[in-house]
């Protein structure tokens, strides 16, 4: 397997020769990614304390479906999302299909329901403990979650990066809804399973190990980040 | 279910409206091709889109996948011009009015690769219904498309005139991989399974193992390429001016030779054969 050795030497000198179109890829899979991301969070976090601080019937068969929704298949998401924005579809007067804007669409539909169902059930411990208090202190309600939100902070982020995670590696949604158009919509993904195809598998391997750098780039930052903000005793 | 299928919707439409704020909506004259696998595993049209674009300022986007599910985009509207290898399906998609007409561009040839050991006994045919009569009598493995695409197309048309039964030996020694040209490649170098593929993308491909073309020089394995324009008829917003001047810059003088002129480890991989047309 010669192929193995080789793909480090090649990942890391594709890394230190600044190749152009290597750097445009990775740039658009995390402006993609983190898109979707941010898009999810805005959704996924105020769904998911909503449903952790309220009582509702049904709400026990919310949650297993959205516990549920998390184990979406990629592939699935992409179907729907191009059947959506085709031309053919309802949506297709927007004209987003092989656009950055749809696979950040696909990735964010693939993320949210990760955000909202474990943010909820982070929500729901932290809620669990500071009930009493906030009823004892009459809190308003949406005082409440935003108090539960910033104070579940450091939590929170891991549950953006688990989102992250999910995002940046798939590439079943993202290859449909965009269409692996060079300079257009290649993502590091897509861009994985075409040097495959070619048989390529040394330079498909290499960018395996960039996408994996760049990502523990993203998770190092967020660290240092979550240690700036959060006091020691509560990360 | 029409429920949960609107609120899909619903769901969709506030994101796009989100992500229209945020995603490039790059405009500029572009049209977007359908094509097939092997145009772009080849590295053709990276090579002879630049003079292209120079000469027009026409971009092109192209996205690469079977026929069959080209010719399915295509029919949605997702694509100005179609460019594949399936000549019965082509002019059943310009019969049925998805298409304006259907233009000769090029053609090469489909061979049938395999491991060295060869346990069929096939090498140096030029029968390939012969063949594949072999490889059915030894039960060597067969790697299948089985995915709708041109080639898939080209191999059910020999399979049905040996009048073998593959579908019986589907999971047994017929092996449906449901992928890409490149990744049947793959699997069936993997597991030292016999494959039909077209030559261009057989030779540009990197993972042969100890594979060889066995078969090759049969008519019947002729591989001709055509290009449509989709039908604005169907589709309004088809982009027709940009989406023809590309199909007469392909069929001209200049794409003509461009094709010619694309050579992989010192082969041509397409020969241009412009000026027949089916309405």
């Amino acid at each position: 397997m010669q192929d193995f050795a080789g793909a480090f030497t090649l990942a890391f000198s594709l890394l230190a020769s600044f190749d152009a179109d290597l750097y445009e890829i990775v740039g658009l899979s995390l402006q993609v990614t983190l898109s979707a991301v941010l898009i999810a969070a805005l959704i996924g976090l105020p769904v998911g304390a909503l449903i952790a601080t309220t009582r509702f019937p049904g709400r026990g068969l919310v949650i297993v479906v959205l516990n549920t929704l998390m184990g979406l298949p990629p592939v699935v998401i992409g179907l729907l999302v191009y059947m959506a924005l085709s031309n053919a579809g309802p949506l297709g007067v927007l004209r987003l299909l092989y656009t950055p804007g749809a696979m950040i669409i696909a990735q964010a539909l693939l993320v949210t329901p990760i955000v909202a169902a474990l943010s909820r059930q982070v929500i729901e411990d932290r809620h669990g403990e500071c009930a009493e208090l906030f009823r004892s202190m009459v809190v308003s309600w949406g005082r409440a979650i935003a108090t539960l939100l910033w104070d579940a902070r450091a939590a929170l982020l891991t549950v953006a990066l688990a989102g992250f995670g999910r995002a940046i590696a798939e590439v079943g949604a993202v290859i449909i809804v965009g269409g692996n158009i060079n300079h257009v919509t290649r993502v590091m993904t897509t861009a994985i399973a075409l040097e495959t195809s070619k048989g390529d598998l040394a330079l498909a391997l290499a960018l395996g190990i960039v996408l994996l750098i760049v990502a523990i780039a993203v998770n190092g930052a967020v660290s240092a980040l979550r240690a700036g903000t959060v006091p020691a005793s509560h990360v | 279910m029409y429920g949960l299928r609107s609120l899909g919707f619903v769901a969709v439409a506030a994101l796009a409206l989100a992500s229209l704020a945020i995603g490039s909506a790059r405009a500029g004259d572009f049209i977007i091709i359908q094509s097939t696998t092997s145009t772009q595993n080849s590295g053709l049209l990276e090579a002879i889109l630049p003079e292209f674009t120079e000469k027009t300022g026409i971009e092109v986007r192209v996205v690469a996948v079977g026929t069959g599910q080209a010719i399915k985009n295509a029919k949605n509207g997702d694509g100005d011009v179609l460019l594949v290898h399936a000549r019965a399906a082509e002019v059943k998609f310009v019969a049925e009015g998805w298409g304006v007409k259907r233009h000769d561009v090029m053609y090469n040839d489909f061979v049938v690769v395999g491991p060295a050991a060869d346990p069929a006994g096939i090498s140096g045919m030029s029968d390939a219904v012969a063949a594949l009569k072999k490889i059915a009598a030894a039960e060597a493995p067969f790697a299948s498309r089985g995915d709708d695409s041109g080639t898939h197309t080209k191999e059910r048309a020999l399979w049905d005139e040996t009048g073998i039964d593959v579908a019986a030996a589907s999971g047994g020694w017929y092996r449906e991989t449901g992928s890409g040209m490149g990744a049947t490649l793959n699997a069936g170098v993997g597991m030292g399974a016999y494959v039909l593929t077209d030559r261009a993308t057989w030779i540009a491909f990197s993972n042969k193992g100890d594979f060889r073309v066995l078969v090759e020089g049969d008519d019947r394995l002729f591989n001709p390429y055509g290009v449509i324009l989709v039908n604005r008829q169907k589709h309004k917003r088809v982009k027709a001016d940009e989406g023809q001047r590309f199909i007469d810059w392909l069929t001209g003088a200049d794409g003509q030779r461009a094709i010619a002129g694309f050579r992989l480890e010192g082969q041509q991989l397409f020969f241009p054969n412009a000026g027949g047309a089916t309405n």
